[in-house]
């Protein structure tokens, strides 16, 4: 992964010294709430309903394990010991205090790390698929380019107090995991006619508020224009997107106000100007932060281990692990897995510190040091030994971090919600333990097969609710908490938005409502269907008419 | 004591801001777009009969664009001499602008007045006019103009920055240098860390 030289090192030091100055000047009633809250912002750190909330930067989710060990001593240290990985691949201490957090940063600046532009009205966290460089399936590496980006991005005096938030993915496989059609900028990286990389350019999605899917401003862009060609993007943007009304000011309603084919326009237009200026990537630079990235020094292994097959025959349970949290490598004989941080009735994302040491430990063991962390806030190890998954497996497990629900209905993502964050209309987190428990059967989760539940707790939509193949929105009716289900929406290349399916329900309901529409899949499903294939053949009804059915009987 | 930063350094401010007067009961006017719906931002403008009513003094002048726009002939012997600064705000489209002015370099100061601090577009309009317009003269912040913004407002192509008047611009100075080797190409420095130096 990446490491720091002076540079690098200089500009996280020099922002431990700015940031420990503004805080004092707040302190000292120099500056007003309303001039310290882009600041403290702009280094993550929201003022919530117990504590402040700290968002730690997990630039495109890689992480060392020296890192890791760091993340959790602090959370030991300045907050309740424990952390949570968000939808952005960051982490979030819910407990620090305000005055700690210059010296928060200060020890996170001798781990190479930082809270820049984690939050506030500017480019935040570049994310990108958490199998980069790893998944069978890619045909570019993203990272480079997504660090080459975060340098770019970093205190763009330009682009430092925009209408509003700036999200970026980068992909470069053939599925999508990176949700780019959900970003404010989404590049997809492919290779092109002739065999140069090119940039497939999406602009203009995001969730939130207004859910909508990108469109594709390029189809084709040479890498080396990246930058640029977003700066155009960003100038168009930070000149002419609104400003009047927050919930208005996204770059995604510009460009259905204007219309595609005008911003394009405009976009292009001021390309023309930028183009082949001094952020014009060359192959020298691109190759100086790629060997930071090139492949782990992988053993020439069999692509079979008798040691690794036996177990699978002789361990049901580690059989079921390996079916849920172990995916396909680039590398014969080498495996990534996911470990889960959703067991059943606990927080989704939460890890305690002593949970960060043991994921350390292993990364250490058996994955040269490195781990990443995922848009749906589980823990990556991108690069193990078949022959180490057993043993790997029996510490996991022993803490707590091998659940085998990866890709099932209890892997839910989840915003904080109403629990911590002052901007929720409702709690999410017991929404989500409530359904874990419902569905705490391992075998009927199986059974029920791959699906994506998300909740987010308001419709700023953290928790990713519209893309989920069941999504749980919490919504305030009259100063009391209430939860509106859609389906159908969905992540990936054919990604949609999901359909509300009626009245929304309380708190206490939600369990039996998941209940319900799962009765209706598994009961229309066809032998290769998952939920969403079901609910995309048969539509919304016969859902919402078995929810409201049933909802309607017990009423009575 | 005077507000005014200029080129790292305070100095006293020669110039004076012309200001349309408040007529009567309508002040306020919602910007007439002639774009679209969402540059409708609610800024004040000022109307016909303010402008109308405006009074340039003597000496070293910073004019509104609306009112130098409306007295152009009047003052181009004074443009000449050195003695009127353009004031645009930043949400008066600088195209527009540009589109009226032929020669930027005729004035010795340009202003961008900002209304509130987080109004990014200023930093776009410095950009635009160093890099797309050539401005070589004196480059002027004002308005809500504190010391956290300075970093960035000078990497957009500003080289004066009046602090607001409540601030301590002495210490605002200290801003000026937060970072030392910024990362990406700008206004002031055009090279990018790693063309700058051999990393």
């Amino acid at each position: 992964m990446y490491k720091y030289d002076a540079i690098d090192q200089q500009l996280v030091n020099e922002r431990v010294a700015q940031y420990r100055d503004q805080t004092n000047r707040y302190l000292a009633g120099e500056l007003s709430e309303e001039e310290f809250r882009p600041l403290r912002l702009q280094n993550g750190l929201y003022i919530q309903r117990q504590a402040p909330m700290l968002r730690i930067a997990v630039p495109y989710g890689m992480l060392s394990s020296k890192q890791l060990r760091k993340l959790g001593a602090i959370a030991k240290r300045f907050d309740k010991g424990y952390g949570h990985f968000s939808t952005r691949q960051n982490l979030q201490l819910n407990w620090p205090k305000l005055e700690d957090v210059p010296e928060i940063l200060a020890e996170l600046a001798t781990v190479e790390m930082h809270a820049i532009q984690t939050s506030g009205n500017c480019i935040r966290n570049i994310t990108t698929d958490q199998f980069a460089g790893v998944a069978p399936d890619e045909v570019i590496d993203p990272r480079a380019m997504a660090e080459v980006m975060r340098q770019w991005s970093t205190f763009h005096p330009e682009f430092a107090l925009l209408p509003r938030k700036f999200k970026i993915a980068v992909s470069g496989t053939e599925q999508d995991r990176a949700i780019v059609q959900a970003h404010d900028i989404g590049m997809e990286f492919y290779q092109d006619a002739k065999g140069q990389t090119a940039i497939k350019v999406w602009v203009g999605g995001g969730l939130g508020r207004t859910p909508i899917l990108g469109t594709v401003i390029r189809e084709h862009l040479e890498w080396q224009h990246a930058l640029t060609y977003c700066e155009a993007i960003i100038r168009v943007y930070n000149l002419h997107g609104r400003r009047d009304n927050a919930y208005k000011a996204r770059i995604k309603i510009l460009v259905k106000a204007l219309g595609i084919e005008e911003f394009k326009q405009q976009v292009e237009a001021e390309w023309l100007h930028l183009k082949d200026n001094p952020n014009t990537i060359t192959q020298a630079e691109l190759a100086r932060v790629g060997q930071h990235f090139e492949a782990m020094p992988y053993e020439n292994l069999p692509a079979h281990d008798a040691s690794f097959d036996s177990a699978i025959a002789s361990n049901p349970a580690f059989a079921a692990w390996v079916k849920r949290c172990v995916h396909a490598h680039k590398q014969a004989g080498y495996r990534a897995i996911t470990l889960s941080l959703k067991p059943h009735g606990h927080a989704p994302g939460d890890i305690t510190s002593e949970q960060m040491a043991v994921v350390a430990d292993l990364a250490d063991a058996y994955s040269f040091g490195e781990l990443r962390a995922s848009h749906e806030q589980n823990l990556i190890l991108a690069d193990v030994k078949l022959s180490d998954l057993f043993p790997l497996w029996e510490k996991a497990r022993a803490a707590g971090l091998a659940t085998p629900n990866i890709g099932l209905l209890t892997d839910i993502i989840c915003c904080p919600g109403g629990d911590f964050c002052s901007l929720a209309n409702a709690k999410s987190i017991p929404i989500a333990e409530a359904i874990q428990m419902q569905f705490d059967n391992l075998d009927y989760l199986h059974d029920i097969g791959d699906l994506e539940l998300n909740i987010s707790g308001c419709m700023n939509a953290c928790g990713h609710h519209h893309v989920g193949h069941i999504g749980i929105l919490g919504v305030d009716k009259d100063g009391s908490e209430w939860y509106q289900v859609t389906i159908g929406g969905k992540q990936g290349n054919d990604a949609s938005i999901g359909s509300v399916i009626g009245p929304s329900f309380s708190a206490e309901e939600m369990p039996g409502v998941v209940q319900r529409l799962i009765e209706v899949y598994i009961q229309e499903r066809t032998a290769e269907e998952r939920f969403i294939d079901t609910v995309r053949r048969i539509g919304v009804p016969p859902f919402k008419a078995h929810v409201y059915a049933s909802k309607e009987t017990s009423n009575v | 004591m005077s507000n005014l930063i200029k080129d790292n350094a305070i100095v006293a401010d020669e110039w004076t801001r012309v200001t349309p007067p408040v007529l009567g009961e309508e002040t306020v006017r919602k910007q007439a777009g002639k774009v679209v719906l969402f540059k409708l931002t609610g800024e004040e403008t000022f109307t016909a009969e303010q402008i109308a009513a405006t009074q340039i003094p003597e000496g070293k002048v910073l004019v509104p664009f609306t009112v130098w726009q409306a007295n152009k002939d009047k003052l181009a012997s004074r443009v000449a001499q050195g003695e009127v600064g353009l004031l645009i705000a930043t949400h008066e489209a600088i195209e527009d602008v540009m589109a009226e002015v032929k020669d930027i370099n005729a004035f010795a100061l340009v202003a961008v007045y900002v209304e509130r601090f987080a109004d990014g577009r200023i930093f776009s309009i410095g950009n635009l006019l160093r890099t797309r317009y050539g401005f070589k003269n004196e480059l002027r912040a004002i308005g809500d103009v504190l010391r956290d913004q300075l970093f960035f407002l000078k990497r957009s192509g500003f080289n004066s920055y009046l602090i607001r008047a409540d601030r301590n611009a002495q210490e605002a100075l200290h801003s000026l240098k937060d970072f030392s080797e910024p990362y990406q190409g700008a206004v002031d420095i055009a090279q990018p860390a790693w063309r700058r130096t051999n990393r």
